[in-house]
């Protein structure tokens, strides 16, 4: 059996071209080429400069939240397959991951921690960005777009607090939402709310928790913004960002 | 002292160690490499020269494949390990079913929010948890379009731009990652200061008569119509005591700084600092003056 006519067989085959549209020998052309033709590579730029390598310039913060991002997406989707949101299963679920189902522990785990471990990489993102005056022109509003993912990043945390239907999620959603009764005009506690009339029943607080308590109805809004919402406008955002890291000149360099 | 590594090593507390360690970290590399490029220009160095020191004073650029991709799929792949040694070693916090009738003393909010949450025992909801967190995200937002100096794009510097840096230094490490920090590990039960060598004792109570500003400094009750507009007087001037001051040196106005920024951009930072100025303020009012409200109204209080 000849290696290399099998290999030269297949690799010239239509099935194999119709894939792979270039050779992949190592030359400065398929390098440009591999980053060129393939969709996730051509998020890149073909060539940056070298100091965009550097750890100490960039602490590959951005990276990581992203990265963190992808590894909270798959880890979520097969929770998702073992949880119910609503009142009656809820915190059996959680019980049924963490002694039955295979790895459900490890999985429920790095969920959780790669979610705190996100939190504090886009903190930490936001922190080199400032440091590096990155937000100046041209990045002006991707330094927004970036606020605002820093944002819906806690949002997204906040939402899955309540899942485990727990004394800690519970008290600790209990804690944030109960802020909201104090927003003015909109909160039945807050300044002026009872001007236009707010009551624990039709205030802002009522419309997060679809109830006026942390209740069945708050277990699925939270899921919902959890698991479809908050994510959908997540991956919007980031597709302006790094969208916009690209049409506003790559990373941040010295004119 | 026992109970304070228990609180550290609350699975949940972990991360807010592993975050003070990094951002002690990347604050020490930051300015090191600031410090660096400072020492260059003083040199009498071009920015480029500082920059790429190590470049002999040129960006080279690289491929992206592999250099780049090789970078991001050794990283992913540590991040990965690190997620797995985390969660083989520490299991997420479950606690007893949810119940409305029990409530956990102390009872905290996630702890990211807990800087906001240590805010609550200085200012009203109204203000801690709805005005301000607002008021951080629109500021953040609005920093580009205020800090209009044009060095320091790019690379770490300090002399270039010390005014933009300082704020947001104070800002970031003080007023939101300490106060997170002291909202997690300093905050017992009925939200009371519990140094780290203190049980948490849930039977403690602490005796504050805290007065509202105009009783304090004037004498007038801050709920009568005189200490009303005391307290109105209070925080209407705060504003543009902390605003207008530069503006009425000659100097300033001339300044290349005031010049650049305009008068519009000026006020819009102003009024936020004003703001930002006013979290410790307040703070200080309240810890060591007792000073409850600045501001009583019968719709809301400062």
């Amino acid at each position: 059996m000849d290696v290399d006519a099998l290999k030269k067989e297949v690799t010239t085959s239509q099935l194999w071209r119709s894939v792979m549209r270039h050779d992949l020998e190592d030359n400065p052309r398929t390098r440009v080429l591999k980053v060129m033709s393939n969709l996730f590579m051509h998020l890149h730029p073909v060539r940056i400069p070298r100091f965009g390598l550097y750890l100490k310039h960039t602490w590959c913060m951005g990276g990581i939240t992203f990265f963190l991002f992808l590894v909270l997406t798959v880890t979520g989707t097969l929770l998702m397959f073992y949880y119910h949101p609503v009142k009656e299963a809820a915190y059996a679920d959680i019980k049924y991951l963490e002694f039955d189902v295979p790895f459900g522990m490890l999985l429920r785990n790095m969920h959780r921690w790669a979610a705190h471990a996100m939190v504090i990489s886009v903190w930490l993102h936001m922190y080199r960005v400032f440091m590096t005056g990155s937000y100046k022109p041209p990045r002006e509003f991707n330094w927004v777009v970036g606020v605002l993912l820093l944002t819906l990043t806690m949002l997204l945390s906040f939402t899955g607090y309540l899942l485990t239907d727990d004394q800690l999620g519970f008290w600790a959603v209990t804690v944030g939402t109960n802020m909201a009764r104090a927003t003015p005009l909109l909160g039945h506690e807050g300044p002026f709310g009872d001007k236009l009339g707010m009551t624990p029943y039709n205030d802002i607080r009522f419309a997060m928790l679809g109830g006026s308590q942390v209740a069945g109805n708050a277990l699925l809004r939270a899921y919902i913004w959890h698991c479809i919402a908050l994510p959908l406008i997540v991956a919007v955002f980031i597709s302006i960002h790094f969208w916009r890291v690209r049409k506003d000149g790559g990373i941040s360099a010295p004119q | 002292m026992h109970q304070f590594w228990e609180i550290i090593s609350k699975a949940d507390n972990v991360p807010i160690v592993i975050m003070l360690v990094l951002v002690c970290f990347f604050t020490w590399l930051s300015f090191r490499e600031a410090l660096k490029y400072d020492r260059a220009r003083a040199e009498g160095k071009t920015v480029k020269q500082a920059v790429y020191a190590e470049e002999a004073g040129f960006p080279e650029r690289v491929a992206v494949w592999p250099h780049l991709v090789r970078q991001e799929f050794l990283v992913a792949i540590g991040v990965t390990i690190f997620l797995m040694l985390w969660s083989i070693a520490l299991d997420a916090p479950l606690e007893e079913l949810a119940n409305p009738n029990v409530t956990p003393n102390p009872s905290k909010a996630p702890w990211y929010f807990l800087g906001l949450q240590e805010l609550l025992v200085y200012f009203d909801p109204w203000i801690a948890g709805v005005m301000l967190p607002n008021v951080i995200v629109v500021g953040l937002m609005a920093i580009p379009y205020i800090d209009i100096n044009p060095k320091g794009s790019g690379y770490y510097t300090l002399r270039e731009r010390p005014l933009a840096i300082s704020i947001f230094l104070f800002g970031f490490l003080f007023l939101w990652v300490l106060m997170v920090c002291i909202g997690t590990f300093a905050r017992g039960p009925g939200w009371l200061w519990f140094w780290p060598w203190q049980h948490w004792d849930v039977h403690r109570v602490v005796a504050e008569t805290n007065i509202d500003f105009s009783d304090k400094f004037f004498g007038v009750d801050s709920a009568s119509p005189m200490g009303f507009w005391i307290g109105l007087a209070a925080v209407a001037l705060w504003f543009p005591a902390v605003m207008f001051p530069p503006l009425l040196l000659p100097s300033f106005r001339r300044s290349e700084f005031f010049q650049r920024l305009g008068i519009v951009r000026y006020l819009v930072f102003s009024s936020l600092l004003a703001t930002m100025l006013a979290t410790p303020v307040k703070m200080i009012l309240r810890i060591f003056l007792h000073v409850k409200y600045i501001w009583v109204t019968e719709w809301f209080n400062v």
